[in-house]
């Protein structure tokens, strides 16, 4: 399993690595639908059937497609003059790199903490519905609600004014 | 004659005494008044002057009448009353006044012969808008001058003694628009001034010895007993005693006062005043008041002498006094201003009178004093009248044959010259100054005194003689007919020319009452008298020099009339002596020279001094706070304004610097975010290592 | 599946690398899409995180873990339209997206 963790690990770094550093909007979109569809796959590798189609369903299937609607609405593909990076470009990398260090610090730290290898679970969708509708059935209503008023939200934002939808 | 009898002083104070100090009281309170009343109000100031020493000269006569005729009895009067000025520590200071023969007479001369001149002056100063003015000050003169005379206190006297320096001064340049009176009056000041320094000097000197300025305190007082033989005891160099000493200094104040020859210098150009001013004060009373201070202290200036012996101090009272007589009339015999001879002539006299005070005693001196006093104030009021006859001419080169003119003038006039001259027998002047003769000669220390006495005597024949030859006789040089004065001024006269004559008869050697009266002896009228051995040719003697002048003075100038511009009979024939003496001996240059040019040096030192030394001093200091301000202010704009304004600009640039945290970029935010993070975690994990 | 299986410790790192990456990208690029792209990337970094620990977690029968990561899938969803809603009603008023020009809020 390692090099098949090793490819998904290359894919999904390489997918992100991409999204920011490309210059073309919509190469950077095709590369996070890149790096979306490699942690799918890692979670199908941690047997984590379910959030994996989830993945491929909602962040696939709906917010890369919203990404590029939304490149597309706001021309996106023209390329701005002064380069595609701020000008203080440097010190963002240096926090970003800051995080990657206090963070694999802190793995690296726990490692002798956590186990690193257990059984596979056994978990059936039967058991994820039960969970749902049982133990968890409040942060879904709530959920729900933001749901439909994330949508909502959505919908007045970017509607044109004087109340006219697009 | 007789010798003094014992000294019986009679103490209580009778009731004259006792409102004895109404007398100048009352002409210093009009002197108030009047200075209050407005310019025209001419005929009220004249009043109350003229009333206010009436009735000094009613008390003066009836305090004169208690002293005779306590006299009569054969008592000693004097009289006393004494009062506490105020006190310090132990020592205190009296005033007072006292009732004596001295004082009897010489306050019923002042108020009558000042009483005469009042009423002269309402003529006289008719035509002067300034005539309620002169009243005030001629009635404040009149009480200082009576307070110098029953004042029994040294230092009383000296106030009064100043109150009429100043009331001399004010009266000199009572016309003061004009410079000369004006400086006048300063130099008649300053010079009295130097005077009553060693005045002042023998006040301090007495109190201090004595304890006591009083001269007459029952037995206590500084001209009494103890005190003087305490005085005589002391030694103060050049074989004075204290009391010679002291007597010496006071005697400096009297030259001053009385013109005597270093400080004679201001009365001649005294005559800048009114005449009247002439005649009371620098004829008649305040040149006197320096004789009448020397006869007060007497017992000071007499003490230690031998029966038939002087002084030291007494001496040079003699010495002085001689030749002055000699100085001043060398000078009036050369004179062309009518007032200004008879001021030469007043200051001669005043140097007979201190020499006869100091040859033959009080009463010799101070009955030329009385004499003098009617017959001089006699002729300044006839000068005077003269004056305001010939419209305001005084130099007698441009006046001539007023005796038909001005008749009663030349009257009364001649009548007062001759008493001046010393005319035997009739005349007052005559027995007086043979008073004065007679002691001279018979003085042991020298017979100079008599010589330049004698000589004195010829002088003032002659250059009377010679006034008024040039005034009266001969015919008219001036311009504009001359008219006799008003009665208001030529009975003043009148009644002055009869007392020049009649005075004489007190002090005759066949009735010496003047002299009896002073020394408290009995007297009475005998013609032995005149058979006193020398008597007789002195009488002949004084007699021949004063025909003598008259003689020569005829002859030189009799009825001629020479022309004001032509030289005189005199300097014709001997101009080295005329001109000397015409300048007046350059006494007054000689003052210019030495005293008045180191002033003037010194003053133009302190000058230098106070611009260049103290106004550097000054400029300095100012420069100074110049600086210390432009610091201040360079701080102030700098430092503490700048730094002000810095401190906002910071504000303002902090203010800037915090706001750019609020860039409003998004980026920005979540970098810090981020960041703020990393060191949470970061400081987290680090606190928890195993 | 047998073999070497991955440690947890991977996983992890793979997900800080991602979350670092997705928060390098919110941070540096200039184009406010590109900031949400990085914030899609770090919340899905952070579901990484949730899955590998139910996994390798002590009871992976309650769920927790995956239920998490579901939920966070939902939100981020939501997130992202409302997100990028407001980057178009932002685009339509100023006619840009560089997040540098959109200072309005600059105090």
């Amino acid at each position: 399993m390692n090099a098949v963790f090793y490819l998904l690990a290359v894919l999904t770094i390489g997918g992100g690595l991409a999204a920011v550093l490309l210059k073309h909007l919509v190469h950077c979109a095709l590369a996070t639908t890149v790096a979306f569809s490699g942690l799918a796959l890692l979670y199908l590798q941690l047997d984590a059937q379910f959030a994996g189609f989830a993945q491929i369903l909602v962040y696939i299937g709906a917010v890369a497609i919203l990404i590029v609607f939304a490149i597309l609405l706001t021309r996106g593909s023209d390329l701005p003059q002064d380069g595609v990076f701020s000008r203080s470009w440097s010190v963002g990398f240096v926090i970003a790199a800051g995080v990657f260090a206090v963070l694999a610090w802190a793995v690296m730290q726990s490692v002798r903490a956590v186990p690193q290898q257990t059984a596979v679970p056994a978990v059936t969708v039967h058991d994820i519905g039960n969970a749902l509708v049982g133990r968890y059935v409040l942060p879904l209503e709530i959920v729900a609600l933001l749901l439909t008023a994330a949508t909502i939200g959505a919908v007045i934002v970017a509607m044109h004014e004087n109340g006219r939808p697009k | 004659m007789q010798e003094s009898a014992a000294f019986t002083p009679q103490f209580a104070a009778s009731a004259i005494t006792g409102i004895l100090w109404l007398i100048p009281a009352v002409p210093m309170a009009a002197s108030g008044v009047i200075a209050l009343l407005k310019q025209p109000r001419r005929k009220l100031a004249a009043s109350l002057a003229i009333g206010s020493l009436s009735i000094s000269l009613l008390l003066s006569l009836v305090a004169f009448c208690h002293v005779v005729a306590g006299w009569a009895h054969g008592a000693v009067v004097r009289e006393v009353v004494d009062f506490t000025w105020f006190r310090f520590g132990s020592s205190a200071v009296d005033l007072g006044w006292v009732l004596d023969p001295l004082a009897a007479i010489m306050m019923l001369m002042v108020s009558f012969v000042g009483l005469l001149i009042f009423i002269y002056s309402v003529g006289y100063m008719a035509h002067d808008e300034n005539f309620t003015r002169f009243f005030c000050f001629l009635s404040l003169f009149a009480g200082a001058m009576l307070g110098v005379v029953i004042s029994n206190s040294l230092l009383l006297l000296f106030m009064c003694w100043e109150i009429v320096g100043l009331t001399s001064y004010l009266l000199i340049g009572f016309w003061y628009q004009k410079p000369s009176a004006a400086a006048a009056a300063k130099k008649a000041f300053i010079t009295t001034r130097v005077g009553d320094v060693f005045f002042l000097l023998g006040i301090v000197w007495l109190f201090a010895q004595t304890g006591t300025l009083l001269f007459y305190n029952h037995g206590v007082g500084s001209l009494e007993g103890l005190a003087l033989v305490n005085l005589l005891a002391q030694h103060a160099g050049l074989g004075l005693s204290a009391a010679g000493a002291i007597g010496l200094l006071i005697f400096a104040g009297a030259v001053g006062k009385s013109g005597q020859l270093p400080l004679h210098v201001w009365l001649p150009d005294a005559m800048e005043g009114p005449t009247p001013v002439s005649a009371l004060i620098h004829a008649a009373t305040m040149v006197a008041a320096g004789v009448y201070l020397v006869a007060r202290v007497y017992p000071l200036m007499q003490i230690g002498a031998a029966p038939h012996g002087t002084t030291v101090a007494l001496t040079v009272v003699t010495w002085v006094g001689a030749y002055t007589a000699v100085f001043a009339a060398l000078i009036a015999v050369a004179q062309n201003d009518i007032k200004r001879i008879l001021a030469y002539s007043t200051i001669s006299q005043l140097g007979y009178m201190m020499a006869g005070l100091g040859l033959g005693g009080v009463a010799v001196g101070m009955f030329h004093l009385i004499t003098h006093a009617f017959f001089k104030a006699l002729l300044f009021m006839g000068a005077g009248s003269v004056i305001h006859g010939s419209h305001e001419e005084q130099d007698i080169r441009r006046m001539g044959g007023l005796k038909a003119d001005m008749p009663l003038t030349f009257i009364t006039y001649a009548i007062g010259m001759l008493a001046l001259c010393g005319f035997p027998l009739l005349f007052s002047g005559f027995w007086s100054k043979d008073g004065i003769l007679e002691a001279a000669q018979h003085w042991d220390i020298s017979k100079v005194p008599f010589y330049l006495l004698v000589f004195g005597a010829l002088l003032t024949a002659f250059y009377m003689t010679r006034q008024v030859c040039y005034v009266f006789f001969g015919h008219a040089r001036g311009h504009g007919s001359a008219h006799e004065s008003p009665r208001v001024m030529t009975l003043p006269l009148a009644i002055l020319a009869f007392f020049a004559i009649a005075l004489g008869v007190i002090g005759t050697p066949a009735w010496p009452w003047f002299r009896a009266f002073l020394e408290n002896r009995a007297t009475s009228f005998s013609w032995h008298g005149f058979t006193e051995p020398g008597l007789g040719l002195l009488m002949l003697l004084s007699s021949l020099v004063v025909f003598l002048g008259l003689g020569l003075g005829w002859r030189l100038y009799g009825n001629k009339s020479p022309k004001p511009e032509a030289p005189d009979a005199l300097e014709r024939s001997a101009p080295w002596l005329w001109v000397p003496l015409r300048d007046r001996l350059y006494v007054d240059e000689i003052y210019g020279v030495t005293v008045i040019a180191f002033y003037a040096w010194w003053a133009r030192v302190a000058d230098w001094l106070d611009r260049r030394i103290w106004g550097g001093i000054v400029a300095a200091v100012a420069w100074l706070f110049g600086l210390w301000a432009r610091f201040n202010r360079f701080l102030d704009v700098n430092w503490v304004d700048g730094g002000f304004d810095k401190t906002c600009e910071e504000f303002s640039s902090g203010g800037g610097l915090l706001s750019s945290v609020e860039g409003g970029r998004v980026q920005n935010y979540l970098r810090i975010l981020a960041a703020a993070v990393v060191a949470l975690v970061a400081i987290l994990l680090w606190s928890s290592r195993p | 599946m047998t073999g070497m299986t991955t440690p947890l410790a991977g996983y992890l790192l793979v997900a800080a690398l991602l979350f670092a990456i997705g928060l390098a990208g919110a941070l540096v690029r200039r184009n406010a899409i590109l900031v949400l792209i990085g914030i899609e990337l770090m919340l899905n970094a952070a579901n990484l995180n949730l899955i590998a620990f139910w996994r390798y977690g002590p009871r992976p029968e309650l769920l927790t873990g995956m239920m998490f990561a579901i939920f966070s899938i939902a939100v981020a969803a939501a997130e992202a339209a409302v997100g990028l809603g407001l980057v178009i009603a932002i685009h339509r008023h100023t006619n840009t997206t560089e997040l540098d020009k959109i200072n309005r809020l600059k105090g």
